[in-house]
């Protein structure tokens, strides 16, 4: 099952590393990976999916729990969430395909963010299935080049993750 | 000394304050190394009196004779390196060390700060190297910090589970020209690490009803008894309710090796009775221990019908590999004494016949095939039999020594023969299996206690992996003995080799190449005896353990063709599937 996990750690040299090691060292999957400084400059919120069984998941945040530079974290899948990712796509539209994009963006309510006589660069957030599916739309061809920003995530209601 | 601020201050370099740190948090012997990077630091050491500094001869040396002192002591071991070969040369030491958690230091210089990522010479990139084997590191940017840094590395290396930090100092940062106001921080925060401390009160009530309710019950209890100090409890425990022990590798010692209620090790070497007990039992007290894949053999044919209660400092070692009925995190030592709190103070009692009826069919496996109630060796021919020679230490040490080994069928002999009454006695590197380990361990044992004796068991195979120490030995007066089980080959690679490849010794026999060991410790300065028949084993041995102010090497010649039985089946076995010989199955 696929997972959310989302990691407050200290904002210290290292400590990126030190989370990426783990998984590749017990063999554990990511899928994505995101990370950035919170409103605190001391700490890092960093957001991770992954796939495995209760069991793998339950070593999964055990294991990060042991990291010295991991402060809290939580398994956002096991609650009501909310989940985002931004989509950066540039796209070929020449001719008809122009209004055909551009229609295919208002549906899935991204915005053009960029113009030139050939193409588009789109910007969409939202689920990584929306995501998907919206470069699914679009059709292969004329998709020139993809960047996802990988998943990022909080708790509905008035759970919150803080030191 | 300056006034800052109204207030005394000594300004110390950033070299003087790493060893002031050092002498602050108690620290009085360094094993370790010199070189290039951390040259202030060993200039920092020669102007000071209260710690002493032991020059190996190889960096993997410093950290083994520093873990052995951490594993006789309880205390942090501490090693001090050189940046490029010298930090990874003291990678394998960091590695057992982290294996068996063993709580330890190793400070490593580095290149300069502005050198840093310019492959500069002797630079390696050791944090980076060592992140899978330590608990944590630590890249120091500037002076200032180092006292904090040494506080915070030595509390996160002996609390909870215990195990390596390493502190990497650029060279920069140790110059002795900038000077720094130094105070050696008192009180520690760390908001992203707090270990372990008394288990949850409701799962050990649980725990403790479903003790009482047991009907074939085993105690299986392994290292973090031994680390986390809580033999004598775990004894009283065991003693209280008359129900079976067995230790695992690390924790031998942990309960007494003579007591009646101790089947003797577990696992793939382990006896007989304990693995029959342990399959057969339905409720196993795991304490300490973490269900190692060379105890558990096949994980689904583990033990099928015990419901499991597991007692670690460590979540993450508890529902790793099998899954627990009652898991309890918490140190050792307040679990087990609460747990005794609340069954002295029960209504119920085990129930006594089923107890008996227990170690009456326990008794029964001993009688049969039990290690301790027949020799399970050959003693009619000349050939001398490694597991006598262990047996004959045990009676002329009175079962009294620090004992540590190298790895192979030694070890495992060791670990059968020499039945250990309390802890910290045994040494040995169980998780990574560290060949070269027992040799510079020994040293950081008699170290530790100069007076007792201490015997390095080992084969020619593992002896050569560190012999350089004999040196380091004749330096500091170390005076150990070394007691090699010399079979001409790699035995435990020869075993499987005979066991499971035809007998095709690839690459495990030395073809007449093996050193005059005699010779060898002769030219280090020691005294060396050879002993190669068996009516002279006892006299011989009793001679080189009378001396006590050499070290002496003992290089006796034993049965090549033996093998370390029992032996669990493997692939698919389940814990009481054993070799029991080389002809007989159960």
């Amino acid at each position: 099952m696929r997972r959310i996990i989302s990691v407050l750690m200290e904002n210290e040299p290292g400590a990126l590393s030190r989370v990426v090691g783990l998984f590749s060292q017990r063999g554990y999957n990511i899928e994505s990976l995101t990370v950035a400084p919170t409103e605190d400059a001391t700490l890092s919120r960093l957001t991770l999916t992954t796939i495995g069984d209760d069991h793998k998941i339950e070593q999964i945040t055990k294991n990060l729990n042991k990291l010295i530079d991991v402060v809290k974290l939580v398994d956002l899948t096991e609650g009501s969430h909310i989940e985002r990712e931004l989509l950066l796509v540039k796209v070929r539209a020449t001719g008809a395909q122009r209004d055909e994009v551009k229609r295919s963006v208002d549906i899935f309510r991204g915005q053009i963010v960029d113009v030139t006589s050939n193409m588009y660069t789109v910007q969409v957030s939202g689920t990584s299935e929306k995501l998907d599916a919206f470069l699914q739309a679009l059709g292969e061809h004329t998709i020139m080049e993809v960047v996802r920003s990988g998943v990022s995530g909080i708790a509905r209601g008035e759970k919150v993750l803080s030191v | 000394m300056e006034d800052i601020e109204g207030a005394q201050v000594e300004l110390l370099s950033g070299g003087d304050m790493l060893v002031r740190a050092l002498q602050d948090e108690g620290v009085d012997l360094i094993f370790g190394y010199p070189g290039g990077s951390a040259l202030h630091i060993y200039d920092a050491i020669f102007r000071q009196k209260g710690i002493k500094h032991v020059l190996v001869r190889h960096e993997q040396g410093a950290t083994h004779a520093a873990d052995g002192y951490a594993r006789a002591t309880g205390k942090t071991g501490v090693v001090l390196v050189t940046s490029g070969p010298g930090a990874t040369n003291a990678i394998t030491g960091i590695a057992t060390a982290y294996m068996d958690s063993i709580p330890m230091v190793v400070i490593s210089g580095q290149v300069p700060t502005d050198k840093i990522g310019e492959d500069a010479f002797q630079e390696t990139d050791m944090v980076g190297c060592s992140r899978p084997i330590v608990k944590h590191s630590f890249l120091v940017k500037n002076a200032e910090e180092i006292p904090e840094v040494v506080k915070k590395a030595f509390y996160i290396a002996s609390t909870g589970r215990p195990g390596p930090v390493v502190i990497d100092v650029p060279k920069d940062v140790t110059n002795p020209v900038d000077r720094f106001p130094y105070k050696f921080p008192e009180k520690l925060r760390m908001r992203s690490y707090t270990p372990a401390g008394k288990g949850h009160t409701g799962q050990i009530r649980k725990a403790v009803a479903l003790l009482l309710s047991a009907k074939r019950p085993v105690i299986y209890a392994g290292g973090g008894v031994v680390q986390g100090d809580g033999s004598a409890l775990l004894t009283e425990l065991a003693q209280r309710l008359n129900y079976p022990v067995t230790n695992t590798l690390m924790g031998l010692g942990a309960y007494p090796g003579t007591d009646k209620r101790f089947l003797g090790m577990l696992g793939m070497h382990g006896t007989f009775e304990a693995n029959t007990a342990m399959h057969h039992a339905d409720v196993i007290l795991a304490v300490g221990a973490r269900f190692d894949d060379r105890v558990t053999n096949t994980p689904d044919k583990f033990c099928p019908s015990a419901k499991v209660i597991h007692i670690d400092v460590d979540p993450a070692s508890i529902s790793k590999t099998i899954t627990a009925d009652v898991p309890i995190v918490g140190t050792v030592q307040s679990v087990l004494s609460d747990m005794l709190e609340m069954l002295k103070s029960a209504d119920e009692m085990p129930d006594q016949s089923a107890i008996v009826d227990w170690w009456r069919q326990i008794d029964d496996w001993r009688e049969r095939h039990g290690l301790y109630t027949a020799p399970r060796f050959r003693t009619d021919g000349d050939m001398i039999m490694p597991q006598e020679v262990i047996r004959a230490v045990h009676e002329i040490t009175k079962g009294d020594a620090y004992v540590t080994s190298d790895v192979g069928q030694h070890q495992m002999f060791t670990a059968q023969y020499y039945l250990f009454d309390k802890p910290r006695r045994w040494i040995n590197s169980g998780g990574l299996g560290t060949m070269g380990f027992g040799l510079p361990a020994a040293l950081g044992v008699k170290m530790a206690h100069p007076e007792a004796e201490v015997v390095c068991v080992t084969g020619e195979g593992s002896i050569q992996m560190c012999i350089q120490e004999l040196s380091t030995a004749t330096q500091y007066h170390l005076p150990v003995k070394i007691l090699c089980l010399n079979n001409q080959a790699l035995g435990m690679v020869k075993q499987w080799q005979e066991m499971q490849y035809e007998g095709r010794l690839s690459n495990s026999v030395y073809e007449e190449s093996l050193p005059d060991f005699i010779k060898l410790a002769e030219a280090y300065g020691h005294l060396g005896m050879k002993i190669e028949h068996r009516d002279e084993l006892h006299g011989k041995l009793e001679e080189a353990f009378a001396i006590k102010d050499r070290t002496v090497f003992i290089d006796v010649y034993v049965d090549p063709s033996e093998h370390v039985y029992p032996m669990q089946v493997m692939p698919n076995g389940s814990m009481r599937d054993m070799w029991l010989s080389k002809t007989e199955r159960t």
